[in-house]
This record gives structure tokens, C-alpha cells and sequence, in this order.
């Protein structure tokens, strides 16, 4: 016999519930669903969400890059050479460095197609010149040796770092710093391999049917030493020539407040010295603040999908519990017969229906932690479980217990005694 | 109140209204109305009835069906109340008290026995009995044992484990008479509480209220089964909605 008034009316509820083993289970796998997707959507969704954001900090939140970008070509150029020149330019670079205070590194890029060799291994990677600030400015770690200094600048030399994967596809078996890899025509000190990083957004993809990713980065003097403005690329019958000063400008900005100031005078800036729009201008920033408010709605609709499927779960309960004390009517009366205040029905039948959807709701906490753990298992997709979300599912399963429970509680306390006594 | 339940034994419709302030009147109806309205109709279920039954009583109320008894009963152990009048419980007017009042007065004074047992199905004999202990406010301590006392008191042995279904009808209600004594009521109720029990058994059951009342307990027996309205000391008869009449069965026992 248990003491405790709560706990003899949780395992009086417990009784009762199991007096219908059926119904009950039936109904607790409605609230389960619930709840289940609830928790499962939240880790979903915040792991897409993180995902995003992780590779737009990559990018470097600070940071506004300015990509060059090929204008529409006219349709009726049929030569056989073109030349293109367009994109960025070196005067744009120097208007940068010397009209903003708040460009704390302004950091040139040109990207070279060569040809990447050492021994019999070769790959046509993005062959990047830029300068000793790259990596500050893209925050990118390295893995073993250097990155390049002023002095590979000032001195020309003809050195370069690899990509993690790029080192690992020449050099399969060794480490490669200090080897001579050949780049273009030329040869090459390697000095430094960096941490690898994630792809990042349309702009910079790799190429169809490039298998590995990643970059070979070399000094920006030595690259204009060895390649000069020029790059032909040589399609079926045609040459196309392009001359583009930079591809990228990366301007670091010294604080995230003055981000979108920043963003705003380069393009005003842009703009009035490009008659076309060779360019483009990436704020990272403001592809977070973007990502960070679609993730704001997508809660909203993942609290609407889930409200609903909550309510559906609810509205089950609730018919579950009218139809019980429709039928246990006569044991309302006597139970009210025998002393019973309207506060003990209530009671009664409130733990009731808090029973069923707190079960619901525990075993949807479970089963909704295990589907993210699925998910990360057979997909790329890596869904982040706040502890937050089983608490809510919690409190949410409560709630609803609550809510629905309340007017079949109240039904059952403001019976007629005497015409509950009569319910056959 | 123990002490007077033994010479209460003698009660006359004329002097209720006298004797209102007699402490030992368990329950008393003055004018007491219940007019069940359906519609344009009215019910007079009980139509301007006065009584009391004192410490001690032993009452069947006899009557066809329809006259007026469930109401009765139903008014009597304050799970309804009059249309008009006033009726006392020991003393208190049941008008002047609140839903939770009520229920505590139920609690405390008032043991119901039904036709149908109307035990709770999901609990075992032991907490069955023990349902309106619970109720109340202090529940106070040694209950299974007390449980345990009175199961063994109504002869239900040691069957205290077993589920309602796994007994027998009289078993049954052996439960539903040890779960009304649970809480030392000043008035047993019962409404046709060998109504649905054979021969055999509604005797068993009659000689447990036998035994009851020697000890004092306070019954009022609701049937309209002659036999079973000998066994009692008293008997009203009702007759749509009014007393038509009120017996002695035997001389009063003086002990
Ligand atoms: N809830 C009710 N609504 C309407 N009429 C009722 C109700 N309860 C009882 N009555 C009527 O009151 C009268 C007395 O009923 P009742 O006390 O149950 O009689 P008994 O128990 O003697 O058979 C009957 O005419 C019955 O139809
Ligand atoms: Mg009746």
C-alpha cells in the first residue's frame, strides 16, 4: 500500500491505464510521433544549419571578397582568338590599400591554370598568387612546414605550398616539403602543406571531373614572373585569351562591425570605376546574417510542423481520456459517494493523461535521439542534438498532457454524483 | 454520541419536530423536498417529508418502485440535495455546506453499500477498502492493518490480494460493507444491497448488518424485498414521494 497521495494516484493512474493495454499504447504512439519528430527535426535542422555556417565562417566573417567575374560575351564573336580582358585590377587593389582605414589586410589573388607535376603524378589545380597575408587573412592553418613570408615576395623565389590533398596525391608516401614539384615549366620549392578545408559555396567549385580539390599557393611577384598576365586556354578550334589582373581581392576588415560599411563602399566603389560588371562581391558576413535568419524561419516552420503534430497527438489524448471517463462515469460516483472532493477527480485524471503523454514523450525523446544518430550514420548529413531539444520535447509532452487533459479532468470532477451512480 | 447509540431506539413521525435539537438524531429531514424538473413537468420524487433516524436505528425503507426511496437515500447521504427543506446531519444543516464540505461530511459520517458492489475494478480488496480513507483530509496512520481488521470482520478472511472479478457476488460485497466501515461512518447507507445476491448469500449479508447493528452502527436499508425489510427494527414505507407509514418490527431490545 503506498503512502504518498501523488504516487498512489500515479500507480492508480498506471492501473487504470493498463486496463486498457490496447488503447492506451495506441494513443502514447501518438504523442511518441510527436514528439519523436520534434526532436529529430531540431537536430536536423540545426546540424544543416551549423553546416552552412561553418562554411561561411570558413570564408572568414571578417573578410569581404571580391571575385573577378567573365562578363556575358557578345554572341556574334566567331574568331578563332579572343582576347578577354576584364575583372579586377591592380589599380582597384591600390584604390583598397590606400583609401580604407578599415582594410586592415588587403590580400591580391590570381589564380593560374598549370599543370602540377612531380614524378609521374600530375593534376591541373587552381594555382594560386597571392601573398604572405593569405593565411591570416583566411585564418587556414598549416599542417607541417610554412606558409610563404614577404621575403619569398621580395626575393621572387620559387617556392609554394600544397593543399593537404594535393601533397598527399603527388607525394602518396612521404612528406613533401623541401621536394621540387614542377608547375608549368618551371620548378618549385615546396615549403608548406595546409590543413585541408571544406569546399566553399558555387563561386570556387572544383572543375567537372577533377577528383581532387585544393590549391597550390604561390608568391604573387613569382608568379607574375613565370606566367605574366596572359592565360590562354585552348578550346575545340578556338583560343580564348584572358587577361585579368586579379581574380580575387580578399579585404580583411578590422572589426565585424564595420563589415557591412565596408561592403557598401566597395561596391559603391566598384561600381563607379568598372563600366561592366566583371565582378562580384562576397560578404560572408551577410551570407551568415542570411543563413542565421533562414535558420530563424526554418525554426518557426519546425515549430509549426511540430505544434501540429503535437496537437494531433494531443486531440488523440483527449478523445482517449473523454471516451475513459465517459466509461468510468460510475466510478466517478462512487468514488464521490465515498468522500471524494472534486480536486481528487481532477487529480485522478490529470496524472492519467499526464502518464500517457510523458510516456509518449519519453520514448519519442528516445527514439528521436536515435534518428539523428541513424541519419549521421547512412548520409554526409551531421545533425547536432542540442540538449535543449529534449528538454522542450519534455516539457512540451507535459504541456500537452496538461492542456488536454484539463477538460476531461474537469467533465469528470462536475459529474452529477447521483446521475454518475446511475451510468450503467 | 457512542454512549446514547444504545438507548435511541425510539422514534415517532410526531415528535421530530419537537425533538430538532435531540443530539441524537443521526439524520433529519424537515419538509424536505427533491422535485426532478423535465421540461414543463415536474417530479416530486419527495414531496414535503420530515423524519429522523437517531443513533443506533435500524431502519428499512419499503416502498414500490418509483416511490421515492433511491431519493431518499440519495438526499440522506448528502450526494444530492432538496429542491426545499432542510435536512441535518448531526446536527448541521447540509444547505449552509460547500461541494468540498460535502464531500468531507460523506467521507467522514456516511458508508454507502450499492446494488452493484461498485467496486473499483483496477485495485485489489485491500485498497478498495481502503478508498475513502484516503479521502480525508488526515488519513492517519496504521491503515492496512485497520484494513485488514475490518476484511476480517465482514468474513473475508485473507482474500485482501484478489481483484474484484476474481469474487464472488456476497464476496463482493462483503468488500463494498468493509470499505462503508472504513472511516467509523455515523450512518450506513444501503440501496438494495442484496438486490443482485441469491437467497443464500443476501442472508449472510443480512446477518453481517445483524451484527452491526448489535454493535451500535447506525443503518438504514433501502429494498422493497419484504424478507429483507423483517430483518430491520423499523420500516417506512413510501408511497410516491410521501411516508405512508411507519412500523415497528419488534419490541425494541433494551440493552
Ligand atoms: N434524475 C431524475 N430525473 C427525473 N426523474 C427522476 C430522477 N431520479 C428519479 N426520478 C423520479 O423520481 C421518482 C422516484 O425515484 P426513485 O427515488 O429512484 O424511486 P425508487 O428508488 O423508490 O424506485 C420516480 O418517479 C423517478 O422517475
Ligand atoms: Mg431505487
Amino acid at each position: 500500500m503506498i503512502k504518498n497521495p501523488f504516487l498512489r494516484t500515479f500507480s492508480l493512474g498506471v492501473k487504470s491505464l493498463l486496463l486498457h493495454k490496447l488503447r492506451s499504447g495506441l494513443t502514447t504512439l501518438g504523442m511518441l510521433f510527436g514528439v519523436a519528430s520534434v526532436v529529430a527535426m531540431l537536430a536536423i535542422g540545426e546540424g544543416a544549419s551549423k553546416e552552412a555556417q561553418d562554411q561561411i565562417k570558413q570564408l572568414g566573417s571578417n573578410n569581404i571578397i571580391l571575385r573577378s567575374v567573365k562578363p556575358l560575351e557578345e554572341s556574334n564573336s566567331n574568331q578563332s582568338t579572343r582576347v578577354s580582358v576584364y575583372g579586377l585590377t591592380d589599380g582597384d587593389f591600390a584604390r583598397i590599400v590606400d583609401t580604407y582605414p578599415w582594410a586592415e589586410d588587403v590580400v591580391p589573388v590570381r589564380i593560374l591554370q598549370q599543370e602540377v607535376r612531380f614524378g609521374e603524378r600530375s593534376l591541373n589545380p587552381r594555382v594560386l598568387a597571392t601573398t604572405a597575408k593569405y593565411q591570416s587573412v583566411t585564418g587556414r592553418p598549416m599542417l607541417e612546414g610554412r606558409f610563404l613570408t614577404e621575403s619569398d615576395e621580395e626575393t621572387v623565389s620559387n617556392v609554394c605550398v600544397l593543399d593537404y590533398e594535393i601533397a598527399r596525391y603527388l607525394f602518396p608516401f612521404r612528406s613533401p616539403i623541401n621536394e621540387r614539384i614542377k608547375i608549368g615549366a618551371d620548378y618549385f620549392l615546396v615549403v608548406g602543406v595546409m590543413l585541408p578545408r571544406v569546399p566553399i559555396g558555387e563561386a570556387n567549385q572544383a572543375a567537372p571531373g577533377e577528383e581532387v580539390t585544393g590549391e597550390v599557393i604561390l608568391p604573387a611577384s613569382t608568379g607574375r614572373k613565370w606566367f605574366g598576365d596572359m592565360q590562354v586556354k585552348i578550346r575545340a578550334g578556338s583560343r580564348d585569351m584572358e587577361q585579368v589582373d586579379l581574380h580575387e581581392i580578399i579585404v580583411g576588415v578590422d572589426s565585424s562591425e564595420n563589415v557591412p560599411a565596408a561592403a557598401a563602399a566597395a561596391r559603391e566603389m566598384l561600381d563607379r570605376t568598372h563600366r561592366e560588371r566583371d565582378y562580384e562581391i562576397v560578404v560572408p558576413l551577410e551570407l551568415l546574417l542570411r543563413e542565421q535568419a533562414t535558420k530563424r524561419i526554418f525554426k518557426i516552420v519546425l515549430a509549426s510542423i511540430a505544434g501540429i503534430s503535437l496537437l494531433v497527438g494531443g486531440i488523440g489524448i483527449m478523445n482517449v481520456m473523454l471516451a475513459t471517463v465517459t466509461e468510468r462515469t460510475r466510478e466517478i460516483g462512487v468514488r464521490r459517494a465515498l468522500g471524494a472532493k472534486k480536486r481528487h477527480i481532477v487529480m485522478q485524471f490529470l496524472v492519467e493523461t499526464i502518464v500517457l503523454s510523458v510516456g509518449g514523450g519519453v520514448l519519442g525523446i528516445a527514439l528521436g535521439l536515435t534518428i539523428p544518430e541513424v541519419v549521421a550514420a547512412y548520409t554526409d548529413m551531421q545533425p547536432v542534438v542540442t540538449p535543449a531539444a529534449p528538454i522542450l520535447a519534455f516539457a512540451i509532452s507535459v504541456g500537452t498532457g496538461l492542456l488536454f487533459g484539463m477538460y476531461p479532468a474537469w467533465r469528470a470532477a462536475n459529474m452529477d454524483p447521483v446521475e454518475a451512480l446511475r451510468h450503467e | 454520541m457512542a454512549e446514547e447509540k444504545s438507548k435511541a431506539m425510539n422514534v415517532s413521525l410526531e415528535a421530530t419536530a419537537k425533538a430538532a435539537a435531540d443530539t441524537r438524531a443521526v439524520a433529519e429531514f424537515r419538509n424536505v423536498s427533491r422535485i426532478y424538473r423535465m421540461g414543463d413537468n415536474e417530479v416530486h420524487a419527495l414531496d414535503d417529508v420530515s423524519c429522523r433516524f437517531n443513533a443506533g436505528d435500524y431502519w428499512a425503507i419499503m416502498g414500490s418502485s418509483g416511490s421515492g426511496k433511491s431519493t431518499m437515500l440519495n438526499l440522506l447521504g448528502c450526494i444530492d440535495r432538496p429542491t426545499n427543506g432542510e435536512y441535518y446531519v448531526s446536527g448541521t444543516a447540509v444547505s449552509t455546506l460547500n461541494d468540498d464540505d460535502l464531500s468531507e461530511l460523506r467521507g467522514r459520517h456516511i458508508g454507502f453499500i450499492f446494488q452493484s458492489f461498485n467496486l473499483i475494478p483496477q485495485l485489489n480488496v485491500l485498497e478498495n477498502i481502503l478508498v475513502p480513507r484516503f479521502y480525508l483530509e488526515d488519513p492517519g496512520i496504521g491503515l492496512v492493518e485497520r484494513a485488514r481488521d475490518i476484511a476480517e470482520r465482514v468474513g473475508l478472511g485473507s482474500r485482501t490480494d484478489h481483484r474484484p472479478r476474481e469474487l464472488s457476488g456476497g464476496q463482493q460485497q462483503r468488500v463494498a460493507i468493509a470499505r462503508a466501515l472504513i472511516n467509523d461512518p455515523s450512518l450506513l447507507l444501503a440501496d438494495e444491497a442484496t438486490g443482485n445476491l441469491d437467497t443464500q448469500t443476501t442472508e449472510e449479508i443480512l446477518e453481517l448488518f445483524d451484527e452491526l447493528h448489535s454493535d451500535g452502527m447506525t443503518i438504514l436499508l433501502v429494498t422493497h424485498e419484504e424478507e429483507v425489510g423483517k430483518r430491520a427494527e423499523q420500516v417506512m414505507r413510501l408511497k410516491d414521494g410521501a411516508i405512508e407509514s411507519v412500523a415497528y418490527n419488534r419490541p425494541t431490545i433494551q440493552r
